[in-house]
């Protein structure tokens, strides 16, 4: 915490007050300028709530096949909140930490981020469940560093386009050109494992980090045009036949029951046949047959719509739109571009990530390997998260204090 | 923060709320408008039939041999229209499924190719040889593979334990036919065929699944649901990979009951025996009209209890061995045998239609009492011709009684009553209500109408009379008088042969005579009718139960093949009774008529009767048989060879009826036959007694489930347990009843969904 921010230290004293004395630590912490009070807590509570539902899920989700494995039904379920308390210490420490410093921690954290989807290129990469998106380290513990690079390039952009340059407002062409350039490697990297899914949040996240940039319109449609066309047109021949199943089965769901099409209509069953009030946690048939694979993870939606029905679905859906809803507040109330598009980024992230994956679990979006934010199941996702809504409180913070 | 800033986050907000309503409109989509149809399909994920076929009855004969059991095989059927939804139209599941059945992709994806079916384009395909003739959404069995070959088996059971690669492809058990006695009583049995969707539209079929196998002809199909049995249905709990967690409700199969037939397998045997080599005899004799053999293409005996109407023998030639059916037949090999000579998968006995030549003659003799001649006297001349029309081969006697025109087969003494009948009815164009003695005769006889038989498919024939010529002819006047005007009935000459078509002057010449008085009959036709001939066919049952008629005292019986049913366990019994469909007139002078044609018939195996020759020799001191032959006239063919016996004469037990087309005359070929049949019944001329007398009960099952013959005594267990039928719920809440995991097992065969 350097000085000249934490100004909460000056005592104050109250008008009723006699006499004056020591100010308790208690009395500090809900100071009016203290971090505390100064924190967004409606999303703070959201993702809270996110977080508290995934573990629910996730523990149905795996409960009944942990006991016929033999093993501790409750084991993905310590490990998820093994994951968000080690998420939130990485969170705390994102809003805590100085913007200046983040300034110049963002190459590092780029920079990393970068090795690391190189090592997943490299024989240190492993394949789990189709993607080859992984780093496998001792101890059981895998890195999926395509999340971090998330993060990374939501800070890089918020760096090179936040800097005012000769009074300008407005990222120039040549701006526009450096952070297409800067998202250009990790893209190419991402791209080659291949993950379409996370290429396809980051054109999303770099539509929306540029737009809120101010940046030219012919820029946004441009990128947006590119985007469309890349997927009509250069999608059919850069992706694997099965992810191609994957576009194939949103058109006609029916088709192919054995193969990708198999989990795509199982999700649907599940999610269909929760109703209203849904079955009840861990009385899902679907889930608890074990109809609907990577239930934990990508489909964790499902468990939700099966066992909690529209009530409980819709309400992570309304979760999801108060974190939303919170971030866009903050990109607005920031003081300075850098927040502002920091905020903008994770928003986008968030936003097209959620829409991706419970939109699959609908059958109206492609299966792609992305996770649902909070919910799902899986380390790095669950730190990238964190420190992304971290991030937030920190813009969050800096404007309240101005 | 710039304006334009500002306004790309309220934009970016839009999206995002577009977004999150998007997800939760299609949420609410799904889960509530649509929320039933998906509970529903993960119920059905979830639960799954497993099937315990019922084992389909035996059939047996009268003294509970078996004459179709079971046994139980692997078979593999492919669903066409599942596999079309495949990628590639599913190439690498056909492609995987021929490595594991050992039969080339190409024959499977032809056996598998309905017949009739349209190209992506809706242009119809012309069928391939040896396409599939039923529905593509029904499985096409592909290959069967007996359960006493274990290494075979488990690698056809890879199929069901990763049934997620081969969908549309299913290997199940199921409880297919056997034959033990081959082609025997083949068209009495029938075949099995898979259940098709023209089928599930007939009541009878309800509630069963498509594929099922059911009877396709013969008592197999009449007697379906009692043979049939019902299957049990497990429902289980399952997870995706099948494993099983759990019972949610059980019904056990109930075997069908067993099928005892009046049938003899002896007399059977005998009989088709018997037809066969006489039909061979006749192959080889030569006709001394043509100067060539005798073509005899097939033929028919019938035997049946006189008292009962019950068919102890039916046979017809050509046959076929039922076993090709079993775990399905491919339309080529069903072709060869539906068009081979003789069309073997016909029964000639209640299918093939015949003039019945002089066996009809006991029909116009009670005819030609009623008309008002009498029986004794002798004061019908036989003239070597009448009309025109010749005795058969012009024969000529003086003047007989009708004992000796029945034992002679004189023709011209009926033609010459006939014609005087046929003038008092008003000749060609009749009186308002002419008598008609002979035809309505033949219809209080039991012809031209169906039996009743327990078989399907029964012809019902034709006897022309009057009526039946006005409405023919009002049927058919416009196109004959088109014709007239042009060029000639075209269905008519669509009916000749094309190298027999005559000029078309002489088919208008047709037509117009046709058109202008085609109702009329005519001498010629009325004298034919009475010696059966002519407008008037018949099958070779309804002249057995017609005779039986005759000597039974007038009962004309409903023909029966099944005697009655015995349940799997044999505890319950069930006896069909003898069924009467009518009576020849019972009059006490009708009876008197019909006893003295039954004793005059029992001349005509005697010197100088028309079969003294084939029953020369015979031990009549041991069996006396009556019998009337018959030789009836086909256009351009060689007559079909008739013989209608009964014995013992005085006492008749049962029926006899050979029929044998283009073979001679009665005498020639059906008598023979005949013989032999009546030697192999009551064990004459060095034969064994196939039935010197008739079980008067039904089979027993003994504690083992095997058959013993009639009137066996077996001890039955006293039952300690009472036992549960019907459904039982074995969850207190249906759906959420789990196993113990160590009690879960993985389902490897039965029918998975």
């Amino acid at each position: 915490m350097s000085g000249e921010l934490h100004d909460w230290a000056t005592p104050r004293v109250s008008p009723v007050r006699l006499r004056p004395r020591e100010i308790t630590l208690r009395e500090r912490a809900f100071d009016r300028a203290s971090p505390l009070r100064s924190l967004d807590w409606v999303l703070l509570l959201a993702v809270g709530a996110l977080v508290s539902v995934g573990g629910l899920l996730i523990w149905s989700a795996t409960r009944e096949h942990q006991i016929a494995l033999g093993l501790a039904p409750d084991a993905f379920l310590k490990k998820h909140v093994i994951n968000a308390f080690l998420g939130l210490c990485l969170g705390i420490g994102a809003a805590l930490i100085d913007y200046r410093s983040l300034r110049a921690y963002a190459p590092i954290v780029y920079g990393a981020s970068c090795l690391g989807l190189l090592a997943v290129l490299s024989p240190l990469g492993s394949t789990i469940n189709g993607a080859h998106s992984w780093i496998v380290l001792p101890a059981g513990f895998q890195i999926q560093p395509s999340e971090f690079a998330k993060l990374a390039i939501v800070v890089g952009m918020a760096m090179l386009l936040g800097e005012k340059r000769d009074g300008e407002d407005t990222p120039r062409d040549s701006d526009v050109l450096q952070v297409l350039g800067l998202c250009a490697v990790p893209m190419v990297l991402i791209m080659a494992q291949p993950d379409f899914g996370t290429t396809m949040v980051f054109i999303f996240v770099i539509l929306g980090v540029l737009s809120v940039a101010g940046a030219p319109a012919r820029w946004v449609a441009g990128l947006l045009l590119a985007g469309v066309l890349a997927g009509a047109f250069v999608a059919p021949h850069v992706l694997k036949d099965y992810q191609l199943d994957r576009f194939r089965v949103v058109a006609n769901p029916t088709a192919k029951l054995g193969g990708a099409g198999y989990n795509v209509h199982q999700a649907i069953v599940a999610n269909g046949s929760g109703g209203l009030m849904g079955k009840g946690l861990f009385h899902g048939s679907q889930t608890q047959g074990r109809f609907i694979p990577e239930q934990q993870t990508d489909f964790v939606f499902t468990v939700a719509g099966e066992e909690l029905g529209l009530v409980g679905a819709g309400g992570i859906i309304l979760a999801l739109g108060l974190v939303l809803w919170r971030g866009l507040r903050i990109a607005t109330l920031a003081t300075d571009p850098f927040g502002r598009l920091v905020a903008a980024g994770v928003v986008s992230w968030f936003a097209f990530q959620s829409f991706v994956n419970i939109g699959m679990t609908l059958g109206i979006m492609p299966v792609t390997g992305l996770p649902l934010p909070f919910v799902s199941y899986g380390g790095s996702s669950m730190f990238a998260n964190l420190m992304a809504i971290g991030l937030l409180q920190n813009v969050h913070m800096r404007s309240h204090e101005l | 923060m710039t304006d334009r800033s500002r306004l790309r986050i309220v934009v970016l907000r839009v999206v995002v709320v577009s977004i999150l309503m998007t997800l939760f409109g299609r949420l609410a989509y799904l889960q509530v408008a649509e929320g039933a149809t998906y509970r529903r399909d993960a119920a059905q994920n979830r639960i799954r039939d497993v099937i315990t076929p019922a084992s389909r009855g035996q059939i047996l004969d009268d003294k509970g041999r078996a004459l179709v059991t079971n046994r139980t095989a692997l078979v593999v059927s492919v669903t066409r229209s599942i596999l079309q939804t495949q990628k590639h139209h599913g190439a690498q599941e056909l492609a995987a499924l021929a490595k594991i059945v050992g039969i080339p992709v190409a024959d499977i994806s032809r056996q598998i190719t309905p017949c009739v079916y349209k190209d992506p384009k809706g242009k119809k395909v012309a069928p391939i040889p040896g396409c599939w003739n039923g529905s593509p959404y029904q499985p096409v069995p592909i290959a069967s593979y007996a359960s006493d070959k274990p290494a075979e088996v488990s690698r056809v059971l890879a199929i069901s334990e990763h049934q997620e690669d081969f969908p549309g492809v299913k290997a199940e058990y199921q409880a297919v036919r056997e034959y033990p006695n081959g082609s025997l009583a083949a068209h009495v049995l029938g075949y099995l065929g898979p259940l098709n969707d023209t089928d599930l539209t007939q009541s009878k079929y309800k509630n069963l699944a498509p594929g099922t196998q059911i009877g396709r002809t013969g008592v197999e199909d009449v007697y379906d649901d009692r043979l049939r049995g019902t299957d049990g249905v497990q429902k289980l709990l399952v997870d995706k990979d099948s494993t099983v967690k759990g019972t949610v409700g059980a019904t056990d199969p109930k075997a069908g009951d067993n099928l005892v037939l009046s049938i003899d397998a002896g007399v059977q045997k005998v009989a088709e025996k018997a037809l066969a080599d006489g039909i061979a005899q006749a192959r080889h004799t030569t006709d001394r009209n043509r100067g060539s053999h005798y073509a005899a293409p097939g033929g028919a005996a019938i035997v049946v209890e006189v008292n009962t109407g019950r068919v102890v023998a039916m046979a017809s030639n050509p046959t076929y061995d039922p076993t090709a059916f079993v775990g399905g037949i491919s339309s080529a090999a069903y072709a060869s045998l539906s068009d081979a000579p003789g069309h073997p998968l016909i029964s000639n006995a209640v299918q093939g239609l015949y003039a019945p030549g002089s066996t009809f003659k006991i029909v116009s003799t009670s005819a030609a009492v009623k008309a008002g001649y009498p029986l004794t006297p002798r004061i019908y001349s036989c003239p070597g011709s009448f009309q025109g029309k010749r005795n058969f081969e012009g024969e000529s006697f003086a003047t007989l009684d009708f004992r000796e025109t029945l034992i002679r087969s004189c023709d011209t003494v009926y033609y010459k009553l006939a014609f005087e009948q046929w003038q008092k009815d008003g000749g060609r164009t009749g009186v308002a209500h002419p008598n008609e003695w002979f035809p309505k005769e033949a219809r209080i006889w039991g012809f031209g109408k169906k039996t009743g038989i327990d078989l399907p498919d029964e012809r019902s024939g034709l006897i022309t009379d009057r009526a039946y010529k006005l409405a023919f002819w009002k049927k058919n006047k416009a196109n004959y008088c088109k014709g007239a005007k042009r060029r000639g009935n075209p269905t008519y000459i669509a009916s000749l042969a094309p190298g027999a078509r005559p000029n078309n002057a002489y088919l208008q010449q047709v037509d117009s005579e046709f058109c202008a008085d085609g109702y009329a009959l005519n001498g010629g036709d009325a004298m034919n009718f009475a010696i059966g001939q002519g407008d008037v066919l018949i099958t070779p049952l309804q002249e057995a139960m017609a005779y039986s008629a005759l000597v039974n005292g007038g009962i004309l019986y409903t023909p029966q093949l099944a005697k009655g049913f015995v349940s799997a366990d044999g505890l319950t019994t069930s006896t069909l009774p003898p069924k009467v469909a009518g009576h020849v007139d019972t009059s006490p002078q009708e009876q008197a008529v019909r006893a003295y044609i039954k004793d005059a018939l029992g001349g005509v195996t005697h010197p100088p009767g028309t079969a003294k020759g084939s029953f020369a020799g015979f031990p009549f001191d041991k069996l006396t048989v009556g019998g009337k032959t018959g030789t009836a006239d086909v256009n351009n063919k060689a007559p079909t060879s008739w013989f209608a016996s009964f014995a013992p004469v005085d006492k008749p037990k049962y029926v006899t009826i050979v029929m044998v087309p283009e073979a001679g005359t009665g005498g020639t070929t059906a008598a023979p036959i005949a013989r032999k049949i009546w030697d192999g019944i009551f064990g004459l001329e060095g034969q064994k007694a196939q039935l010197a007398s008739t079980p008067t009960s039904l089979p027993v099952v003994r504690n083992d489930g095997t058959i013993a013959p009639p009137g066996t005594k077996v001890v039955r267990p006293v039952p300690t347990v009472s036992p549960s039928s019907g459904p039982r719920a074995l969850g207190a809440v249906p759906g959420l009843e789990w196993a113990e995991p160590a009690r879960r097992s993985r389902i490897v065969a039965g029918r998975l969904g």
